[in-house]
């Protein structure tokens, strides 16, 4: 659907609207804490590269490591963890 | 009327490390990274969510690679676009019915979709309680009866209300049209 706008009347306005409903307010949220979850990766990285007991903890356990460090252990710090953690 | 910043502000403040522009660039985002992903490309929400966050991850650590901060919104797009098709494709594999949408439909949707932000736009600028009373009952498909008892407003005066609230975005959209024409 291809709407022309040379003007808009107020149908078209409401149409459009219609276009953009939110997104699920907890993927907003979570898109929101991704400076916060940087930041832990970062930490839990540099912790990972040097203390090899804790490498050790991750592997056997990424979820129960991440929370016993001190942080949530969201999707998306899971998964980008054991991203970044196959090249450590 | 609610102050307006341009896209380029935002991500300039967002560069700078302003957590506070960091929500507001995921706020004025992410209904148009969604509904590329829904509605561009039909992903089911599982889907939809994990190319979600993706993006958002990737315009996180990426927004400095920007080359024009002007330009936040079609590299959001490309970007969206990129993950969507990498997900149908990894999909494909283990259900070969599904398909991609061929380019020029999705260049019409996505046209769409940045006028549908334009107008977006223009109801944030308007501002409460129109964008309110608008978001809810266009974008959240709320009944005049839902959106009254929320608003604590007459159910019966809604209709009216988002008549005059439309005939406002429809000023503000004349304005800026106004405004972007050349001399």
């Amino acid at each position: 659907m291809k709407i022309e706008m040379n003007g808009f009347d107020e149908e078209q306005i409401g149409r459009l609207l219609r276009l953009l409903p939110p997104a699920p307010e907890g993927w907003v949220r979570a898109a929101q804490e991704l400076p916060a979850a940087r930041a832990a990766l970062d930490e839990l990285v540099a912790r990972a590269e040097q203390d090899a007991a804790f490498r050790l903890q991750l592997q056997a356990d990424l979820e129960r490591a991440v929370a016993a460090a001190g942080y949530e252990p969201s999707p998306f710090i899971v998964s980008r963890l054991r991203q970044l953690l196959e090249a450590v | 009327m609610a102050v307006e910043q341009t896209d380029a502000q935002l991500v300039s403040r967002c560069r700078a490390g302003d957590a506070e522009a960091w929500n507001e660039f995921v706020e004025r985002f992410s209904r148009y990274v969604y509904a590329i992903c829904s509605r561009g490309f039909r992903l089911a929400q599982p889907d939809a969510e994990d190319v979600f966050q993706e993006v958002f991850a990737r315009a996180f650590e990426r927004l400095s690679e920007l080359r024009s901060d002007d330009a936040v919104r079609p590299w959001l797009a490309q970007l969206t676009r990129r993950l969507c098709i990498d997900r149908l494709r990894l999909n494909t594999r283990d259900t070969p019915t599904e398909a991609e949408p061929d380019e020029r439909e999705f260049d019409d949707v996505l046209a769409t979709l940045d006028e549908a932000m334009t107008v977006r736009a223009a109801l944030d600028k308007v501002g409460d309680p129109c964008r309110e009373i608008l978001d809810r009952f266009f974008c959240r498909d709320e009944s005049y009866h839902t959106i009254g008892d929320m608003l604590a407003i007459p159910a019966g005066t809604i209709a009216s209300r988002i008549s005059r609230c439309l005939e406002k975005v429809r000023t503000e959209l004349d304005g800026r049209s106004r405004g972007s024409r050349p001399s």
